[in-house]
């Protein structure tokens, strides 16, 4: 589990431009792991507060917490 | 005195249907004289500025919202859509106007005590105003601030043992008719169900990991009176398979007058003697009923079980006694590029505890579509581009008749040669021996 938050945290940490990402994108990391598996390292990330979740309100998107704009810039 | 002038708005007024216009106004009224003395931790005049806001819009003819954002409560990946207006400095009391979803229960029961809890958390902490339901069935709380939305989600869950709903990427609160609760059509315990599925899916409901939206909806009766056919992305709705059961002597007190036809659901207008032909047998869309002037037959093997000559006559009719469900895949009805009706999968399933075969297929599409669904891609459309033959192969179904569409314009299922017996190969000698000529 370790070693799997961390690639996804590297993953992360590695682009510029976007801060925040769909799930398939993280799937792509791991191309031999079922999507459920994927999940659990994600849900671990963001109950670390280490990811936070970004929603349009239909669709969802991972980022890591305080990266791109937050709710005071969003106002 | 209204804060802004909306005469646009109050022109929705005078109409002759009750206009939310009128009811943001009298909330803005209610928050100004704050009768109950509340500590509002909202700004107090966030209706009246939602009304501006709106007036401004209507004048502009474009939105000042902007939708969207990183707010929600702490691991939670749905339930609260961030909404934001981009004219905060002339409307500060929804500059912040979050949405909070909170989740319906099984047939949408409440009790007066539960509905007055909700109430007293939002007109502390939201604006008060409310969406009473959502198209998927939440109860939709309209208009709150960043800080108040792990205070709300505290007390919903601490106070009133209720939870978010669901939104974004995720599978959306399950939503079922009143079933066998209410409901003599009911095939199934829609109730039941809807709740198991419920408690068993929270991971999914909360957690999002689909390429978009997913929505079940259970309906106990081809009625459909939540929609499952045109609104769910699985759809399971109730139906029979034996023989509707009728009761002849109540037919013939149907057309003797004796009983009110639709049980007196168009009673407010005179529509003359009940005609059992003209209401009954000729609008049987299958033309599968006769009558004969003293008994009503049914052809049951060409009924589509449409629920027209049921709804009409109930007490001389009734659904079968061997009942279930069938199951639809693919529903959307989305603003943009049109709606699509679900698509038939399974025609009949036994609906019992602890739903281990609705879980399977549901499980086995959800593998399927999260592994080849494009991002913002509902199942419908994942099918519909992958084929629906690849969606019986995935979820282990056979294909059967029931899955031929629309057999006049296209009878054909196609098989795969390993489905086939023998494949396609077969011996050409042999077969010109058989046809000479």
């Amino acid at each position: 589990m370790e070693e799997q938050k961390q690639a996804i945290m590297e993953f992360l940490e590695g682009k510029k431009g976007k801060s925040k990402f769909y799930f398939s994108d993280f799937c792509k990391i791991f191309p031999d792991l079922k999507q459920r598996e994927v999940k659990k390292f994600l849900t671990a990330l963001v109950n670390e507060g280490k990811l936070e979740f970004w929603s349009s309100g239909s669709t969802t998107m991972y980022g890591i917490k305080g990266a791109g704009k937050q709710n005071a810039e969003e106002d | 005195m209204a804060k802004h002038k909306t005469p646009l708005l109050d022109e929705l007024e005078s109409g002759p249907w009750p206009s939310f216009v009128s009811d943001i106004k009298m909330e803005a009224e209610h928050r100004h004289q704050n009768p109950d003395g509340l500590d509002y931790q909202i700004p107090v005049d966030c209706p009246d500025d939602l009304l501006g806001v709106m007036e401004l819009s209507y004048k502009d003819k474009e939105t000042h919202w902007k939708h969207g954002g990183i707010v929600g409560v702490f691991g939670y990946g749905g339930g609260v859509i961030g909404r934001y207006c981009d004219q905060p400095e002339k409307f500060p009391g929804v500059a912040h106007f979050h949405t909070v979803r909170v989740a319906q229960p099984a047939g949408k029961y409440y009790t007066t005590e539960y509905l007055r809890g909700i109430m007293d958390i939002w007109d502390l902490r939201g604006s008060g105003m409310t969406n009473m339901h959502g198209s998927t069935g939440d109860m939709v709380l309209l208009g709150t601030t960043t800080p108040q939305l792990e205070e709300i989600f505290y007390d919903l869950t601490h106070t009133m043992n209720t939870d978010l709903g669901g939104s974004g990427g995720n599978l959306r609160t399950p939503a079922d008719c009143l079933g066998k609760s209410r409901c003599e059509f009911a095939c199934y315990d829609t109730n039941a169900v809807c709740h198991a599925l419920t408690n068993d899916y929270q991971d999914e409901l909360h957690r999002p990991a689909f390429p978009y939206k997913f929505k079940f909806k259970f309906d106990g009766c081809p009625n459909s009176c939540v929609a499952a056919l045109a609104r769910s992305d699985f759809s399971v709705v109730g139906t029979w398979k034996d023989d509707i059961r009728i009761d002849q002597d109540r037919v013939k007190a149907y057309v003797a007058g004796e009983f009110k036809p639709n049980a007196g659901a168009h009673g407010s207008r005179d529509w003359g003697k009940f005609d059992i032909v003209a209401e009954v047998v000729d609008r049987c869309p299958t033309k599968c009923m006769s009558y004969d002037g003293a008994k009503l037959s049914i052809d049951n093997s060409n009924c589509t079980r449409c629920m027209h000559c049921i709804n009409v006559m109930p007490a001389a009719l009734k659904i079968g006694e061997e009942t279930g469900a069938s199951i639809l895949l693919g529903a959307k009805a989305p603003i943009l590029d049109g709606a699509q009706m679900s698509s038939l999968l399974m025609p009949f399933v036994v609906v019992e505890e602890p739903y281990d075969e609705i879980k399977e297929i549901i499980e086995n599409i959800w593998d399927w579509w999260m592994e080849e669904g494009k991002n913002r891609e509902r199942v419908g459309e994942t099918m519909k581009r992958l084929s629906f033959q690849k969606l019986l192969e995935v979820t282990g179904i056979p294909a059967m008749p029931q899955h031929v569409k629309e057999p006049r314009s296209n009878p054909y299922i196609f098989f795969k040669e390993e489905e086939v017996p023998g494949g396609w190969t077969r011996d050409q000698q042999a077969f010109r021996e058989r046809h000479k000529s």
